[in-house]
């Protein structure tokens, strides 16, 4: 028996969005549902039960649904129009959707079939779930911490130069600057650091010149002296008691 | 036991997939495809009377060996092994469409269906289930999808001739391969 034809908002639909995998399969439910002929479906009726249910369903922003509704009150309003009387030249607007429906109901009739036998066949267990493609992963090395050394002397034969640490000259000269130090004290009995650096000194210059001044000093040969934070450095003449 | 049945038993334990009778046969260079056979049947047979839990079963072309049925409760129920997640109706209906008219183009699916197949057909290609077996000569050139062997092991199917035969179908529009009229 066909159930009442009722709008959508008095019939509660229970169904949700992912029950259905497209309009067409709305369709089917609309038609089975009130066991229509799909042959002959009442379209004006179908046509408004579908609109109100994507309204419900919520799923106007589905184009394939709002496509369905178009196509469908397309064919409602071919059907109003009047017939020729000749009825052969008559063609039914709804036998592209009659023939579209079966063969639709009929991948669900396969889907059916489908959906048991896969049920059945996950009842039974193959041997753990080895994931998939283990060719995939390149296959372990097998080698010799000794075969890995060899590999890797070979790969560093082939790196350009192998410069680890580049040498360079230092410019410094402590040996020049202690005999300047010697030969400033000889004349005099003490000098300023500041009175040793040139005009302008160069960084290797001082460097120089603070080494000897050390060495000189660790060797007895000067005594240095500051009266006070940041004051001026004197260099004295070791006296003969202090050198020993 | 035969010594031959003794290594099918050793593969087909060994496999993670139903293993074909040629890939059988390298198991012994002696053994005919005759051989095979009568050990696979030999070593059924051992399964079936000795009450085991588990059994060789023929499916995607091939044998591979798996648990009854019957064990299936207990061993989910001790959640010792998860069934595998089942596949959506809409996967499902993409998939029976692709196995009876492979190969097959995504707008043909479309067609039928009445929904945009993208996102679906890319789900069953990742799942090894369909996988593109060529192009169409049509405009375009789109690609032509086909069924693999993960598909006749999703369903437990020797082969695809084991698919329901469309005229046993009760719904009665002959083959399904017949082309849309266009409208």
């Amino acid at each position: 028996m066909a159930l009442p034809v009722a709008p959508a908002s008095d019939r509660p639909f229970v169904v949700q969005l992912e029950e259905f995998s497209g309009p067409l399969d709305l369709l089917l439910h609309l038609i089975r549902e009130q066991e229509l002929d799909i042959t002959d479906i009442p379209i004006a009726r179908i046509a408004d039960q579908f609109l109100a249910a994507i309204g419900v369903l919520k799923l106007n922003d589905a184009a394939e649904y709002l496509e369905m509704a178009a196509y469908l009150l397309r064919i409602k309003i071919l059907m109003l129009l009047p017939r020729p009387l000749d009825d052969d030249q008559w063609e039914d607007p709804r036998a592209e959707l009659v023939r579209r429906l079966l063969e639709y109901e009929q991948v669900r009739e396969v889907v059916d079939w489908m959906l048991e036998r896969a049920g059945e066949r996950s009842e039974r267990f193959p041997r753990g779930l080895v994931p998939e493609a283990p060719e995939l992963s390149p296959p372990a090395v097998m080698a010799s911490v000794e075969e890995l050394l060899k590999a890797a002397e070979r790969l560093v034969e082939l790196l350009p130069g192998r410069v680890l640490h580049r040498v360079v000259p230092r410019p410094l000269d402590t040996e020049g600057a202690m005999q300047r130090i010697r030969q400033v004290l000889s004349e005099r009995e003490e000098v300023e650091l500041g009175e040793l650096m040139g005009e302008r000194p160069a960084v290797t210059e001082i460097i120089s010149l603070l080494i000897a001044l050390l060495e000189l000093a660790r060797l007895g040969g000067v005594g240095l002296a500051q009266a006070g934070p940041f004051g001026p450095i004197l260099i004295r003449r070791a006296s003969a008691d202090q050198a020993a | 036991m035969r010594a031959l049945t003794k290594l099918l038993e050793a593969a087909l334990f060994a496999s993670p997939r139903p293993l074909g009778l040629k890939e059988l046969m390298a198991l012994d260079p002696g053994a005919s495809e005759e051989d095979v056979r009568q050990a696979l049947s030999e070593l059924q047979g051992t399964y079936d009377a000795g009450g085991h839990g588990v059994e060789v079963v023929e499916l995607a072309e091939g044998f591979q060996i798996l648990t009854r049925r019957e064990c299936a409760e207990a061993i989910a129920q001790a959640q010792l092994v998860s069934r595998p997640r089942r596949l959506s109706v809409a996967a499902m209906e993409t998939l029976a469409i692709i196995a009876y008219r492979q190969p097959v183009g995504r707008a043909e699916i479309e067609e039928i269906r009445g929904v945009a197949v993208d996102g679906v057909l890319r789900l069953l290609q990742e799942r090894g289930l369909i996988d593109v077996v060529g192009r169409s000569e049509g405009l375009g050139r789109p690609l032509l999808y086909g069924t693999t062997p993960a598909f006749l092991e999703l369903l437990g199917l020797k082969d695809l001739s084991e698919l329901p035969r469309l005229e046993e179908l009760s719904v009665a529009l002959k083959p399904l391969a017949e082309e849309a009229a266009p409208s």
